[in-house]
């Protein structure tokens, strides 16, 4: 089965975000008010062959742990998508 | 005569000047394309500066599964002398050959301009020439030059003496104004300044000098 999946990375806790910092401090100038703790972070988008879901996530996070993030700053978590990719 | 490799990755940009310091002072420079799988005959490595593989997804990120990397970590486990410089410090974080990782500057800002760097540790293959406390100045040109660990890391760094440079005026949110650190054995050395911009006073500076010769002398200095 093909199995469409989502990899989100974020920053860990902890770490500082200069991205989600700055995205915050230029939201009150445009009238965006009571937004806080922004954090910026990468989505990725792929399709895995696999026997199951199962076996197709284990295989996502596996090369999501080891390419698309950096463990040293960055977690990532894998999931099903409900819709098929575009 | 000692023989450094500067490693060369498509997007790679600072080699012919990694290769001209070098050579300045006395030894020889060779390229070594990313794909190459053997450096066992060079006397130190150099990764030099620039955006290896465009830097998609991550500065060094894609460049460490190049094949040169794991004949460069066999290196540097020999107790090979490797020298990362800007983006090739970023390449040995993400390769784990050093620890830490480079984030985006603080202010989101490219900077490029002289820094001021304190020597902290001459117990490295880049330092051993030059004198604790010296101040060094020498350029950086990079986007992702904030040097982040978790607090183990950083004890551990400073523990054991694995912080060799430290900006005097910290120009991008680096953690402890870190501007280079080693690994334990001080074989393997990363920095985010350019010591191979600073060659000459005709050009600004030449402070570079004490670092790079310090790196091309490592294998006279350590018999």
């Amino acid at each position: 089965m093909l199995v469409p999946v989502v990899v989100e990375v974020t920053l860990r806790s902890g770490i500082a975000d200069p991205e989600g910092a700055t995205i915050e401090r230029a939201l009150p100038a445009l009238g965006f008010t009571g937004v806080s703790a922004v954090r910026a972070g990468k989505l990725f988008q792929f399709t895995v062959e696999a026997e199951t879901e199962v076996a197709a996530l284990a295989q996502a996070t596996a090369l999501a742990q080891r390419l698309l993030s950096n463990p040293v700053i960055e977690d990532a978590t894998a999931r099903v998508a409900v819709t098929p990719h575009s | 005569m000692i023989r450094i490799g500067v490693v060369v990755f498509p997007g790679s940009n600072c080699e012919y000047d990694a290769a001209a310091a070098v050579e300045d002072l006395g030894a020889t420079a060779e390229f070594v394309w990313h794909s190459s799988n053997d450096v066992a005959r060079f006397d130190g490595i150099i990764l030099p500066g620039g955006f290896a593989h465009g830097d998609y997804l991550r500065p060094g990120a894609l460049a460490r599964f190049s094949p040169v990397m794991e004949a460069v970590a066999e290196f540097a486990r020999g107790g090979g002398a490797v020298l990362g410089i800007c983006n090739g410090f970023q390449v040995l974080t993400e390769a784990g050959l050093l620890p830490g990782a480079l984030q985006k500057n603080r202010g989101l800002t490219f900077l490029c301009q002289p820094t001021t760097l304190i020597v902290e540790s001459t117990n490295s293959v880049l330092t051993r020439s030059a004198t604790r406390g010296q101040t060094l100045s020498i350029p950086i040109n990079h986007f992702s030059g904030a040097y982040t660990c978790d607090d183990t890391t950083y004890e551990q760094l400073q523990a054991n003496d694995q912080i060799v440079l430290r900006y005097q005026d910290n120009p991008n949110g680096s953690r402890g104004d870190i501007a280079g650190v080693a690994n334990e054995a001080g074989n393997v050395v990363g920095l985010m300044p350019h010591p191979e911009r600073a060659m000459s006073t005709l050009l600004g500076s030449a402070d570079g000098r004490v670092l790079l010769e310090g790196f091309v002398r490592t294998r006279v200095s350590a018999v």
